[in-house]
C-alpha cells in the first residue's frame, strides 16, 4: 500500500534526516515510528504528504510515486490520508463542525453527505456536543480528537499521526491511542510516529525503529527499544 | 459541482471576513485611506486640467485687417485658418463690432466719446480672434498668417506677445507633468500601502492555508475564498471613501472655485457620482484582488 523505497533526505552534509530507508506498509496495519527528536520520523511522514522532496529515492502510495505528481494532483493524494498531528493543525476561525467538514468540502463532496457524515464522525470521536465550538474554546484532547474526526471523514485508506499525544495529559493520551486503534479495527492502515515508551509498549503491533535516519528494527510485535 | 464549490467559497468568505473582524476592518481603514488618496488625486486632475484649460483660453492671436479689407476675403482666411490643425477656433470681429465693443469699453470716458463723434467715420479696422490648442502653435498660426500672402492683413500682435506665449507654453507643460507625475507616485503609494496591508493580513493566515492544503484542498479552492475577501475590502473601502468626498467636496468646492477659478467640486462630485463611484470601485476591488492572489501564492507552495 506504502513503500518508501531507499529514501533519503539530507538537508545538508551535516544534516542527513533519513539515511536509505526502505520499508512497506500492507493495507490495514497498525505500524508505530519510533525514534528520538530528530530521528527522521516526521520529516518521513512529511515525504509521504509530498510536503517536502527526497533528495534520493522513491516513495509510493498504492503504487503511485507521490514524488512524479504534479501540484495539481497532490491534493487528491492527501484526501486518501487523514493527517493528525501534534499541534492538532486546526482551522482556528472555524468551529469543530467546520474544521471536520472542510475536508469534504474541499473534496467536493454534496451537502447532503456532509450533513450524514460529519455529525457522525463528531459523535465517534465524543465531541457531538462541542461541534459550534472553536478550537480555542477546546481542551488539547478535544482539539485532537477533532482533528482525528476531520482526518476520518473522508473515509481514507491510512491515517498518518504524527506524534498526536505530544501535547496531551495521560488520561487524553490513552483516550487519543484508543481511537487511533478503534480506527485500524475498522479496517483503516493507521500509521502513528511517536517516542512514547508506554504507548508502544501497550499497542504491541509492528514497530519500526529510526536512529540518526536509519532504520534500526523493523519488528512485527515490537516494543520500544531505545 | 461548479455551483456547490462557488456557493462555498463565497459563504465561507462572508463568514471568514466577518470572523476576522479586526484584519478585516483595519484592511478596509487602510483600504480607505488609499482609496481617498485616489480619489483625490482624480479631482485634483479636474481642477488642475480645468485651471490650465482657462489659462489657455484666455491667451489668443487677433489679426487685424486693413479697413479697406473686404469682409469675403477676411471670412475666406478664417475658414483657411480653420482648417488647419493648430486653430480651435477664429471668431470674426466685423468694424462695426469693433467699434460697438471699443464704445462700450469706453462708455465713461467722454473726450474718446466725442473724438470718435469728431471722426465721423469708423477708424476700426476688422479683425479675427484666433484660438490655438496650445500657446505652442501660436507661433505657427503667426507664421501661417504672415507667409500666405494675404494682403488684407494690416497686423498680427503675435509678436508683441511672444515671449509670453512661449513662457506659458513651457510654465503649462510642466504644470501637467508635474500634476501627471505627482498622481503616479501617489497612486503608486497608494497601492504599495494597500498591497502590503494585504499581505500582512494573509500573512496571519499562513498557517490555515497550509492546514488546507495538507488536509487535500486544491489551490485555487484554498485561493478563492482570499481573492473573495479582497474584493469585500474593495467594495466596502470605495463605498466609505466615496461617501467621504460629499461632505468633503461641500466644505471645499466653492473655495476652491474662488481660488482656482475652476469648477465647483461639489457640482462635478454629485454630477459624476456614477462614474466617480465605479472608478474608485474597480480601484479598491482590482487592488484587493491582485493583493490577495499574489500574497496567498508564497503560501500555497505547501
Amino acid at each position: 500500500m506504502i513503500y518508501f523505497d531507499n529514501v533519503s533526505k539530507v538537508y545538508s552534509s551535516d544534516s542527513v534526516a533519513l539515511d536509505s530507508v526502505t520499508f512497506a506498509v500492507e493495507p490495514k496495519e497498525f505500524l508505530s515510528l519510533v525514534g528520538h527528536s530528530g530521528a527522521g520520523k516526521s520529516t518521513l511522514i512529511k515525504l509521504l504528504l509530498a510536503e517536502e522532496k527526497p533528495s534520493s529515492g522513491n516513495i509510493y502510495f498504492e503504487s503511485i510515486d507521490v514524488h512524479e505528481l504534479s501540484r495539481k494532483e497532490i491534493p487528491y493524494v492527501r484526501r486518501k490520508i487523514g493527517t493528525v498531528f501534534q499541534d492538532f493543525k486546526l482551522l482556528p476561525h472555524k468551529t469543530a463542525y467546520e474544521n471536520v467538514s472542510f475536508a469534504l468540502e474541499a473534496a467536493g463532496r454534496d451537502d447532503a453527505e456532509i450533513a450524514a457524515d460529519v455529525p457522525h464522525v463528531l459523535e465517534l470521536v465524543g465531541l457531538a456536543d462541542r461541534a459550534d465550538h472553536f478550537p480555542h474554546e477546546l481542551s488539547g484532547g478535544q482539539q485532537q480528537r477533532v482533528a482525528i474526526a476531520r482526518a476520518i471523514v473522508s473515509k481514507p485508506d491510512v491515517i498518518v499521526a504524527d506524534e498526536p499525544t505530544g501535547n496531551l495529559d495521560p488520561l487524553n493520551t490513552w483516550e487519543i491511542v484508543r481511537l487511533l486503534g478503534k480506527i485500524n479495527e475498522l479496517g483503516t492502515t493507521v500509521i502513528l510516529a511517536t517516542h512514547d515508551k508506554e504507548i508502544i509498549d501497550t499497542i504491541g503491533k509492528r514497530v519500526i525503529t529510526f536512529k540518526n535516519g536509519r532504520v534500526v528494527s523493523d519488528d512485527k510485535k515490537g516494543k520500544y527499544r531505545l | 459541482m461548479i455551483f456547490i464549490h462557488i456557493k462555498r467559497i463565497v459563504l465561507g468568505s462572508f463568514v471568514s471576513f466577518w470572523r476576522h473582524g479586526v484584519v478585516s476592518f483595519t484592511t478596509i481603514m487602510v483600504m480607505v485611506l488609499a482609496i481617498f488618496m485616489v480619489g483625490s488625486l482624480i479631482l485634483f486632475q479636474v481642477l488642475l486640467t480645468s485651471t490650465l484649460d482657462q489659462v489657455e483660453q484666455k491667451v489668443d492671436v487677433i489679426a487685424y485687417f486693413k479697413l479697406d479689407a473686404p469682409e469675403d476675403d477676411i471670412l475666406q482666411i478664417r475658414e483657411l485658418l480653420l482648417r488647419t490643425s493648430e486653430v480651435n477656433s477664429v471668431e470674426y470681429i466685423s468694424r462695426d463690432r469693433a467699434l460697438e465693443i471699443f464704445k462700450d469699453r469706453n462708455s465713461d470716458n467722454a473726450l474718446i466719446a466725442s473724438a470718435l463723434d469728431e471722426l465721423g467715420d469708423n477708424p476700426l479696422g476688422a479683425s479675427l480672434r484666433i484660438q490655438a490648442h496650445s500657446p505652442g502653435d501660436y507661433q505657427s498660426v503667426d507664421r501661417f498668417l504672415r507667409e500666405g500672402g494675404f494682403s488684407s492683413i494690416d497686423k498680427v500682435n503675435y509678436r508683441d506677445n511672444e515671449l509670453v506665449y512661449e513662457r506659458l507654453a513651457l510654465v503649462l507643460s510642466v504644470a501637467r507633468q508635474t500634476g501627471l507625475g505627482i498622481v503616479v507616485v501617489l497612486g503608486v503609494i497608494a497601492f504599495l500601502v494597500v498591497f502590503n496591508t494585504i499581505r500582512l493580513a494573509i500573512y496571519t493566515a499562513k498557517d490555515e492555508i497550509g492546514i488546507m492544503r495538507l488536509v487535500g484542498a486544491a489551490n485555487w479552492y484554498v485561493r478563492a475564498p482570499f481573492l473573495v475577501e479582497g474584493a469585500m475590502h474593495g467594495v466596502f473601502a470605495s463605498v466609505f471613501a466615496t461617501l467621504m468626498f460629499w461632505p468633503l467636496t461641500l466644505w471645499l468646492g466653492p473655495k476652491a472655485k474662488s481660488f482656482f477659478g475652476g469648477p465647483d467640486l461639489f457640482i462635478y462630485y454629485t454630477q459624476h457620482f456614477g462614474s466617480f463611484f465605479v472608478t474608485l470601485l474597480l480601484v479598491g476591488v482590482i487592488i484587493g484582488v491582485f493583493s490577495s492572489f499574489v500574497a496567498t501564492r508564497k503560501y500555497l507552495k505547501v
